[in-house]
């Protein structure tokens, strides 16, 4: 009988994320039952972070072009934007205006999610801590956003925002004597507020492409039809509740209440009933909070991939297939080999084995005993695979023989136990060679299904959209032999919880298998 | 509909719930400036012997000292003291001017208000000061500051 065989198993670390790991894994449930896997908001939030930064930058630019950046100028051109070009200034501010809070709020679930699935330690070191100060340059450019306006809502934020900033002693006088009447709000003082509004978000540009650089094939531009969707809705926010000024800014009198803008501007009220230093210490404590996670002791770390200069002919598949640039070529040391040789670096490699799956030296098809690669997992090396592989195939009796490649953060597919299914969960789908496949073809399976994550969700980017590739035939490595493999190989991408999604994919499959072989005598199945 | 449940968000949480600055009958006090101190002692008369130790370019026959007065400030309302402080000048050499900026609400209405500054440390006893009754209207913010070309203490 076929046992479930996890060639790494890593054990669960119990810890407070875990909840929050099994709030977003219900969530991602729901969303892709209602988005679809490829569609769904929650796997594309640092794109949609990206879309609606380019959005706040395109509106951004028509409002600047009309903006009067004098004291006395600055109210009227923004207001006349509302109420002389509706449909066209108007609009465009109120989607600048919404698209910011977007903004905010896609970063927030963003930096949560990446927070409750542990995506800030090791490897991903560098992406966290490149994206904390993303969020103070978000605020500072949200919050900038309204002073400009110098309505009672700009007067009100940029004042406090000085009492905020001279808690601490940086400047010899306190900023807040800029706005203690009209006579001290200058030109020159607007004009400080429109260059930290440009400024700012280029220096948000700079840190976010700084943020992606240890990413391979960053995804930085949400599909098609998720951007054209939430491009409409903001359209249509911004029609239906467009954004509006208050009075014009009096530093002579402060409004009894205010609209005001919670997403960006709760600071302020949370200061006013706290006070300065209670929001400079919580601002510090959150920081330092985020910047020493990804310090903190992490457990089971496994070993990285390694280099075998024997096998390695530098082909650079796994090179062009790392999703975190974690290999770079260079000179091979025995040079009738080849020319160049992969290298590993350590503080990127995330032991994921796409690697492995991507090298050509990977197949089980070699007449070796022990099956030696170019580069593979120590603690996981493709031989042993192979020879779980042949065992399991030997040892099962029952027809037809179902084998099953998993993945640990994908579908579970230890919850498989019929007696004809031989289950085999690797670190990532990407870590199967498709030789594997067929292999397992050829030494008795009578089929093959391949599952993992759900598209866009995969633990280590680009393991599920790899192994889709290979089996299509659009990257390599792929099959020797495609057409042979009809309906012998079926793919089911499922997360963590849908089971019931794999047993359906397995229950067709052999529905498959009896149809093709009731037409097709066994003898001339090869 | 999950479109329209974001746009519900977002367009509910950027104006709601309003945000109740002041109560209907209150009003804010400023009290805010940034003035240099007397220096904290006379200026003193180099000495032959002493100008003789110095390089020549350094022969200034007249010493005085960097080191500001802190600046004492008072302020009175309706007769009660409700904010003291001493502000230090500013700098490492504690040359910069002394800044102040205290916020405080009060009822609107008549209050009689006495603003007292002191800026000579040789000098504790005297006090720069403004006494007036003024009457606040609900929202009005009343900023007191000084000017010493405006006569010292200002209410403005």
């Amino acid at each position: 009988m076929c046992q479930v065989t996890q060639v790494i198993k890593v054990p669960l670390q119990l810890n407070s994320n875990n909840l929050g790991k099994l709030i977003f894994q219900w969530l991602d449930h729901i969303f892709n039952l209602v988005f679809g896997a490829k569609l769904n908001p929650l796997c594309h939030l640092g794109a949609l972070g990206f879309l609606l930064f380019w959005i706040i930058v395109i509106s951004g630019i028509y409002l600047y072009t009309m903006l009067d950046t004098s004291v006395a100028g600055a109210y009227q051109s923004i207001n006349d934007l509302s109420l002389k070009q509706r449909y066209l200034g108007g609009l465009l501010r109120s989607l600048h205006h919404y698209a910011a809070d977007s903004f905010i709020v896609v970063m927030v679930i963003h930096l949560i999610r990446e927070w409750v699935f542990g995506h800030y330690q090791g490897f991903r070191r560098f992406s966290w801590l490149t994206g904390v100060p993303l969020i103070l340059f978000s605020f500072a450019c949200g919050i900038g956003g309204f002073w400009i306006s110098w309505d009672q809502l700009g007067q009100f934020s940029a004042q406090a925002t000085a009492e905020w900033l001279d808690a601490i002693p940086l400047f010899a006088s306190p900023l807040t004597r800029n706005f203690l009447s009209i006579n001290t709000v200058s030109d020159r003082l607007f004009s400080l507020f429109v260059f930290i509004h440009l400024g700012l978000p280029l220096l948000l540009l700079f840190g976010l492409w700084f943020h992606i650089q240890r990413i391979s094939f960053a995804n930085i531009f949400p599909p098609r039809t998720l951007s054209a969707s939430i491009l409409a809705t903001l359209f249509a926010l911004a029609l239906l509740s467009p954004a509006q000024s208050h009075p014009p800014a009096d530093l002579a009198f402060i409004p009894t209440t205010l609209t005001i803008d919670w997403i960006l501007l709760f600071s302020h009220p949370l200061m006013y009933v706290t006070s300065p230093v209670f929001l400079w210490g919580l601002l510090v404590s959150i920081l330092a909070i985020l910047l020493l996670l990804p310090f903190l002791p992490r457990r089971n770390v496994p070993p990285i991939a390694k280099v075998d200069p024997s096998n390695c002919n530098g082909c650079r598949r796994c090179f062009n297939d790392c999703p975190y640039a974690a290999i770079t070529m260079l000179s091979h040391p025995h040079h009738r080999i080849a020319k160049q040789m992969a290298m590993v670096d350590p503080d990127l490699c995330a032991s994921c084995g796409i690697c492995v799956g991507a090298c050509p030296s990977s197949t089980p098809f070699r007449s070796v005993a022990e099956l030696v690669t170019g580069i593979d997992l120590p603690h996981s090396p493709i031989t042993h695979l192979r020879a779980q592989l042949q065992k399991s195939l030997a040892h099962t009796e029952k027809a037809p023989r179902i084998v099953v490649f998993g993945c640990d953060h994908g579908v579970r597919v230890d919850t498989l136990r019929d007696p004809d299914i031989c289950a085999f969960s690797l670190t990532c789908i990407g870590m199967l060679p498709p030789s594997f496949i067929e292999y397992a073809l050829r030494d008795g399976a009578s089929a093959v299904l391949i599952s993992g994550c759900q598209s866009t969700a995969c633990e280590f980017r680009l393991g599920q959209r790899w192994t889709e590739n290979r089996i299509l035939g659009t990257r390599e490595p792929a099959f020797r032999n495609s057409a042979f493999h009809v309906n012998k190989i079926q793919v089911s991408w499922a997360n963590v919880g849908e089971e019931e999604t794999l047993r359906a994919a397995i229950e067709e499959l052999k529905k498959n298998i009896g149809f093709f072989e009731k037409f097709i005598p066994p003898s001339e199945i090869t | 509909m999950l479109y329209g449940v974001f746009a519900i968000f977002i367009g509910v949480f950027s104006q709601w719930p309003t945000y109740q600055v002041l109560t209907p009958n209150q009003a804010i006090i400023k009290l805010s400036f940034s003035h240099h101190g007397k220096p904290i002692s006379d200026c003193e008369k180099s000495t032959d012997s002493q100008l003789a130790k110095l390089p020549p370019n350094m022969r200034a026959p007249i010493r005085c000292p960097r080191e500001r007065s802190p600046v004492n400030i008072e302020l009175s309302v309706d007769g009660t003291i409700t904010y003291q402080h001493a502000a230090l000048p500013a700098g490492l050499s504690r040359d910069g001017a002394s800044a102040v900026y205290h916020r405080m609400v009060v009822n609107a209405g008549p209050h009689r208000i006495l603003a007292r500054l002191n800026d000579d440390i040789r000098k504790p006893d005297l006090y720069q000061s403004r006494d007036e009754v003024i009457t606040l209207d609900p929202g009005q913010i009343l900023v007191i500051d000084f000017d010493s070309t405006k006569g010292g203490v200002t209410f403005q």
